[in-house]
């Protein structure tokens, strides 16, 4: 594949340039040229009236039908499943179905529980991993040996969760095998004529969506954070089958050791699992005043979080934060308190059920996912609000 | 210790627009920075070398003009600094763009450690750190939040996770990411600015890194591009209107009917 600008048709005009949706054109002595970041999204094609943007398209024959079956990455922790493992399933499942083809989990990890639950959501088959050397995430084990079992059974789909762990060395494992990954996906489909996969994120921040494909290598590989997709419903009676798999621990050495885990002890509930989170943004003002909320937040047996500013300024602890670098959370009700909705923000919470705003400036763009909004200054509405539902609850 | 920092010039924004008539981004009059993530990796760079001697070079892949990013390196205390950029490296993908910046490692030689920021703020994958040092094969930690201690060819490093932080040990050579947390950049120093401003910046190309070209540029990245849009924000939202207080009534009437609270 290629991209040529014919120097005899091209006269330098220009309006390729702004068609371009990355900027990569610029033209030198007269001549359009086009720099790197191509992805051949033909834009700028179209934008010549002089037919001088060639782009020759000679992908390598689709990979081999011998591809088959999806697979999700069930991360656990101390011996429990994570969440996301049972919402990849759901999405897992979906994909499958589509495309005609088993649906299996992966768990590295020693004693964990709950395996069949894999199947009750979903899973035909579980390849375990069950080794002591994997009570702890052990990353350079993990991506060898996760790479060693795509080789073998060739799956088309690999989805793994967009945590700390899986966007660590899931990327090594689409490193050794040579193919795509693309990360965070929101949305994840199959174009049943070609049964590729269609992978949109959110990139610039979550401001512009992008859909994404990989043609010709396989497995495809996905990260999706968690509370992204939602777990389905469990069956009981599904049966599959729990497959065993060697672990050689002579063959390879972990260059990076756990010394030790330190917890952290701030948040009272527990941010990704709550069903009631109480945001605060810059609006607040200063760190004192997180106080408010933490008050409104004990009424409702709610999290406390926060956008990235207060964050910045050492109002509260990282682990607090929403959005595009933080945490993506999911919860019944989300109440969001002087945070204005950049999209980097949106992105971590706007799939929760129930969205309350309350903020100054009726233009922010929170009120645009809010389902509730009040237009209002914080400082009189929130103690309000916490008065109201304490009388409620007498 | 010799480390190496990874960086990437990007738009000086996220709020890209789309221009509603060819479906692309509306790229004019967006100034291009240097991307915010990477000042806290080459901010530890240089605080590495000043406690443990050695040098630190900051390197790109992009087009000529990221050349300024590594200026703006050189001016936060980068020693050295070195440009990848050819036009066959052009599409390059994350795996493709891992790629070339290994073979960039591996000319260089003589590091210890390479830092990379966690994510750009353009692409946002977080994925090219992870991808060079399997490319490299060598160590890699992710989100390192604090180095505790480097002695005898192993680093001791704080890594932040969803349920707090763990403490690892990682052999070096290695590579880290780090997040924001891990320090507070200085501004640039006057001396360093004229440093930036005079510095030579050799320019690597495919062929002097010896890359072949099926695995760089678009015929070395799996992944494509096949369409953007702007997020859809579906929801009607409804603004309560009246007095505070009748908006808060109305708003635990409505919350409490739906069974949220």
């Amino acid at each position: 594949m290629a991209i040529h600008i014919d120097p005899d048709k091209c006269n330098g005009c220009g309006l390729c340039i702004p068609a371009c949706p990355f900027g990569l054109i610029e033209v030198v002595a007269d001549k359009a040229q086009v720099g790197e970041g191509c992805t051949l999204c033909g834009a700028y094609q179209e934008a010549c009236e002089y037919d001088a943007i060639i782009i020759e398209v000679e992908e390598k024959a689709a990979p081999s039908d011998r591809f088959r079956g999806v697979w999700v990455f069930a991360e656990q922790r101390d011996g429990q499943l994570k969440s996301a493992a049972y919402e990849l399933l759901a999405k897992g499942r979906e994909l499958a179905n589509t495309l005609g083809t088993e649906l299996c989990a992966v768990c590295f990890g020693h004693d964990v529980a709950g395996l069949e639950e894999l199947i009750h959501y979903g899973a035909d088959k579980v390849y375990l991993a069950d080794d002591p050397v994997f009570a702890d995430c052990q990353e350079d084990l993990y991506a060898g040996r996760l790479a060693s079992l795509i080789s073998e059974h060739e799956p088309e789909i690999l989805l793994a969760p967009a945590t700390s762990l899986g966007r660590s060395f899931i990327p090594r494992v689409a490193a050794i095998l040579e193919t795509g990954l693309t990360a965070d996906c929101t949305a994840l489909e199959i174009d049943e004529k070609s049964r590729l996969l269609l992978q949109t994120r959110p990139t610039f921040g979550g401001n512009i969506m992008a859909t994404i494909t990989c043609q010709t290598r396989r497995p495809q590989m996905a990260t999706v954070r968690p509370h992204v997709f939602r777990k389905g419903v469990p069956d009981e009676k599904r049966r599959g089958e729990i497959i065993r798999v060697d672990f050689d621990r002579e063959a390879v050495t972990s260059r990076t050791k756990l010394l030790h885990f330190v917890a952290d002890l701030s948040e009272r509930v527990k941010l990704e699992d709550a069903d009631v989170i109480v945001a605060g943004g810059r609006g607040l003002g200063e760190a004192e005043n997180f106080q408010l909320l933490a008050e409104l937040a004990d009424v409702l047996g709610a999290a406390l979080a926060s956008s990235r500013p207060p964050v910045d300024d050492g109002w509260i602890p990282y682990p607090h934060q929403i959005g595009q670098t933080g945490k993506t959370v999911c919860p019944k009700l989300y109440i969001a308190c002087g945070i204005s909705g950049a999209a980097q923000h949106l992105a971590g919470m706007q799939t929760s059920d129930v969205i309350v705003a309350i903020n100054e400036d009726a233009n922010a763009p929170i009120f645009e996912v809010a389902t509730y909004g009040i237009v209002g200054d914080l400082f009189q509405v929130v103690p309000l609000l916490t008065g109201k539902l304490r009388d409620a609850r007498l | 210790m010799n480390v190496v920092v990874c960086i990437k010039q990007v738009p000086g924004t996220t709020e890209v627009e789309i221009d509603p008539k060819t479906n692309t981004l509306i790229r004019e009059g967006v100034k291009s920075i240097l991307n915010p993530f990477d000042v806290y990796a080459l901010e530890e760079g240089v605080r590495i070398k000043e406690q443990h001697g050695g040098k630190v070079t900051a390197i790109s892949m992009g087009p000529p003009q990221a050349e300024e990013a590594l200026r703006e390196a050189i001016a936060a205390g980068a020693d050295e600094a070195i440009l990848l950029s050819d036009g066959a490296f052009a599409g390059s993908d994350t795996l493709a763009t891992s790629f070339v910046l290994a073979k960039a490692c591996t000319k260089i030689a003589d590091y210890d450690l390479i830092i990379c920021g966690r994510q750009t703020i353009d692409g946002d994958t977080g994925q090219v750190g992870p991808e060079l040092a399997e490319n490299l094969g060598i160590p890699f930690v992710a989100y390192v939040s604090k180095i505790e201690e480097i002695k005898d060819g192993r680093m001791r490093v704080r890594r932040m996770i969803e349920e707090g932080y763990e403490v690892i040990e990682m052999s070096l050579p290695g590579v880290i990411t780090v997040v924001k947390e891990i320090n507070v950049p200085r501004l640039p120093s006057l001396r360093g600015m004229a440093k930036a401003r005079s510095a030579q910046i050799p320019i690597w190309t495919a062929q002097g890194l010896g890359v072949p070209m099926e695995k760089v540029g678009l015929l070395g990245s799996p992944t494509r591009v096949i369409g953007i849009f702007r997020p859809q924000r579906t929801r009607r939202g409804e603004l309560l209107q009246g007095s505070l207080e009748q908006q808060v009534e109305e708003l635990v009437d409505k919350l409490r009917q739906a069974k949220t609270v």
